[in-house]
C-alpha cells in the first residue's frame, strides 16, 4: 500500500518537473514563433545589430541590447565594491551590533518595491546628476547607479552567506596560527567563498539585466546606441514596455519578441554560468 | 504598478469628497445600478475619467469605476480585446481598428496640444521652423534660441501616443525626432520630467498644463483653452472614449454622463473644450 503511495507521488513529482521544463521551453518557442513576422520582413540579421527607426521600416533592437549591456555592467561594477565592503563588516570586521543591524538592513532593502527607488532616483538623482556632472540627467549613469543599490542585496546576501558557509575549523586553524581577522578574513574565507561570491555577482547581473522600471524611468530611453555614460539609452525591457500599446500586427510590436528573446538568452546564460559555479564549489569542498 | 497607484488615487479622493458631495441630476441615471467599469488608454483623459468617477463611486457606492492610462494604443487594443469596458484614446482609431475591433467612438471633448518648457526656461515662443529644428536636434542649444548657454533636451512620446501622434503631425509636420530625444510614458510623466528639467521642451495635452510647466507660444499663438477653442491654434484633436460594439448597461450610462451638462462641465473645468 504505502509502496504504491510512493510510487505515485514519484510519478506526481515527476510530471510536474516535466511540465515545468516543457513550460519553460515552450515559452521559448512561443517567443520564436511571435517574431517569424520580423524575421520574414528584413534581413535577419538587421534585426539584431540594426538601429531602431519604425518610420523607415528599421525594426533593429541594437540600440536596445547595447543599452542593456550598459546599464547593467555599470551597475554591477558599482555595485560589487559597495557589497563586497558591506559583506565583509557584516562577516568579519563590524562589531556584533553593528553586524546585526546591517544584515536586517540588507533584508530589509530586498522588500522595497523598484518603483520608490524609481522615483527617488527621477527627483533626487537625476537633478543631481544633471547639475552636478551634465548632460541631461537620465543617462546610464544615472540608472546604474540606481540599479547598483537595488541588486545590491543579491550580492551582499550572496557573499554573506558564501563567507560564512567557509569551515569554521580553517578559520580557527589560521586564528590559531596567529593570522589577524583582516588575513582570515582575505586569507581564509574570501578564497573559500570565491565560487559563492561570483554566483551572487552573476546573479545580481542577472537582476539588473532584467530590471524594467528604473531603467524606464531613468535612463531616458532614447533609441540610439550610447558611446559615453552621461548619454540617454533604452534598455530591452524599457522597449518592451513603451511598444506593448503598439498594434498587435504591427512589426514594432513583434520587436517585443526578439527582445523577449535576447532576455531569454540573457537569463539562461547567467542561470547556467552560477549553476557551474556552485557545482564547482561543492567539489572542492 | 501606475493602475495601482491610479486606484488608490480614486480611493482616496473618494473619500476626501465625501465631506463634500455634490450631487448632480445627471447622476441619477446610475441609480439602483451596481457593480464595475474598467477604463484604460489615453493619459490625457485621465483628470476628466477620475473627476466622473469620483462624482458617481461617492453617490453610488455599488459601482466601482477603475482608471487606467496604458496611451491611446494601448486603450484601442485593451477594449478590442474585451480586457477593458471603455478603451480611451486621444486619436480617432484607425480604421482598420475599427473594422477588426467593431469599435463605436465617442468624441466628448477637443484637446490642444502644445510645447511645453521648464518655468526657469526664458523662451517661450517659438515659429513652427525652430520647433521643428529643436525636434529634429539641428538646434541643439537654447543659447541659438535666445536662451541660456546649455543644450536643449528634448522629451517626446512613445509611437502609440495619441498626444505625440497629433504634435508630430500637425506641429512637426510628420518631420524627424532627434534619436537623442528620451522618452517618457504618459502626459503626466511629460508634464513631471519638463518641471523638473530646466533645459528640458516637451509636448502636453492642454488640460494638462499646469503652473510647474510654460506652454511655448507657436508662430505667436500661445496654446490656452481660448485659441484652441477659437480654432487660432490648430494642433488639436478629440479625446475619443471607444467601445467594443454598441456600449450597454453601467457603460452606457457612462458613456451619456460624459456628455450631459455636468459630464461636459467636467471636460471644461479640466482644461478641455466641451463638444456640446
Amino acid at each position: 500500500m504505502s509502496n504504491l503511495k510512493e510510487i505515485i507521488a514519484a510519478k506526481v513529482f515527476f510530471l510536474s518537473t516535466i511540465a515545468s521544463a516543457v513550460m519553460i521551453l515552450a515559452i521559448f518557442g512561443f517567443m520564436i514563433v511571435l517574431a517569424i513576422p520580423i524575421f520574414r520582413a528584413g534581413n535577419f540579421t538587421a534585426i539584431w545589430t540594426g538601429p531602431w527607426a519604425p518610420h523607415e521600416g528599421l525594426y533593429g533592437i541594437w540600440p536596445m541590447i547595447s543599452g542593456t549591456l550598459w546599464i547593467a555592467l555599470l551597475a554591477t561594477a558599482l555595485c560589487l565594491p559597495l557589497s563586497l565592503g558591506t559583506s565583509f563588516v557584516i562577516t568579519s570586521l563590524g562589531g556584533l551590533h553593528l553586524r546585526k543591524v546591517l544584515g536586517t538592513l540588507v533584508r530589509f532593502m530586498t522588500g522595497i518595491p523598484t518603483v520608490i527607488y524609481g522615483f527617488v532616483g527621477v527627483f533626487l538623482l537625476v537633478p543631481l546628476v544633471r547639475e552636478g556632472i551634465g548632460g541631461a540627467g537620465m543617462c546610464v549613469l544615472t540608472t546604474g547607479m540606481m540599479l547598483a543599490v537595488l541588486i545590491s542585496p543579491t550580492m551582499i546576501l550572496f557573499f554573506t552567506d558564501s563567507l560564512l558557509a567557509v569551515d569554521s575549523s580553517y578559520v580557527q586553524a589560521a586564528k590559531a596560527l596567529g593570522a589577524n581577522r583582516i588575513q582570515r578574513l582575505l586569507y581564509v574565507r574570501v578564497p573559500g567563498a570565491k565560487g559563492g561570491m561570483v554566483a551572487g555577482i552573476i546573479l545580481a547581473l542577472g537582476r539588473a539585466l532584467g530590471d524594467t522600471l528604473i531603467a524606464l524611468m531613468l535612463a531616458g530611453n532614447a533609441i540610439q546606441v550610447p558611446h559615453a555614460v552621461l548619454e540617454p539609452a533604452r534598455t530591452l525591457t524599457a522597449h518592451i514596455a513603451l511598444v506593448k500599446a503598439a498594434d498587435f500586427d504591427s512589426l514594432e510590436f513583434r520587436s517585443i519578441f526578439a527582445c523577449g528573446i535576447v532576455l531569454y538568452l540573457f537569463a539562461a546564460t547567467s542561470t547556467v554560468a552560477v549553476r557551474r559555479m556552485l557545482r564547482k564549489k561543492e567539489v572542492s569542498f | 504598478m501606475r493602475k495601482a497607484l491610479i486606484q488608490i488615487l480614486v480611493i482616496f479622493s473618494v473619500f476626501s469628497l465625501l465631506i463634500a458631495p455634490c450631487f448632480g441630476d445627471a447622476l441619477k441615471a446610475f441609480e439602483g445600478h451596481r457593480g464595475t467599469i474598467r477604463i484604460a488608454g489615453g493619459t490625457a483623459h485621465i483628470p476628466v475619467m477620475k473627476e466622473a468617477a469620483k462624482r458617481i463611486m461617492t453617490r453610488y457606492k455599488d459601482i466601482a469605476i477603475t482608471v487606467a492610462g496604458g496611451g491611446s494604443g494601448l486603450g484601442i487594443k485593451q477594449v478590442g480585446e474585451g480586457l477593458v469596458d471603455i478603451g480611451n484614446s486621444g486619436r480617432k482609431p484607425k480604421p482598420a481598428e475599427i473594422e477588426k475591433y467593431n469599435l463605436k467612438m465617442f468624441k466628448w471633448a477637443i484637446d490642444g496640444v502644445g510645447a511645453v518648457v521648464n518655468p526657469a526656461n526664458s523662451v517661450q515662443s517659438l515659429t513652427k521652423a525652430q520647433l521643428k529644428d529643436v525636434f529634429s536636434g539641428k538646434t541643439g542649444d537654447w543659447s541659438a534660441l535666445g536662451g541660456v548657454k546649455h543644450a536643449i533636451t528634448v522629451y517626446t512620446r512613445d509611437e502609440s501616443s495619441g498626444t505625440r501622434d497629433v504634435f508630430w503631425k500637425k506641429a512637426l509636420d510628420k518631420g524627424a525626432v532627434s534619436s537623442k530625444a528620451l522618452f517618457v510614458s504618459s502626459n503626466g510623466a511629460m508634464k513631471t520630467a519638463v518641471a523638473n528639467d530646466p533645459y528640458a521642451i516637451g509636448y502636453v495635452s492642454v488640460g494638462h498644463m499646469d503652473e510647474t510647466v510654460v506652454p511655448v507660444a507657436l508662430d505667436g499663438v500661445s496654446p490656452t483653452l481660448d485659441t484652441v477653442k477659437s480654432g487660432e491654434y490648430k494642433i488639436a484633436r478629440g479625446l475619443y472614449s471607444n467601445t467594443k460594439g454598441d456600449p450597454t448597461g453601467l457603460v452606457r450610462l457612462f458613456i451619456d454622463y460624459l456628455f450631459s451638462e455636468e459630464g461636459q462641465k467636467i471636460a471644461a473645468e479640466k482644461g478641455f473644450i466641451p463638444v456640446k
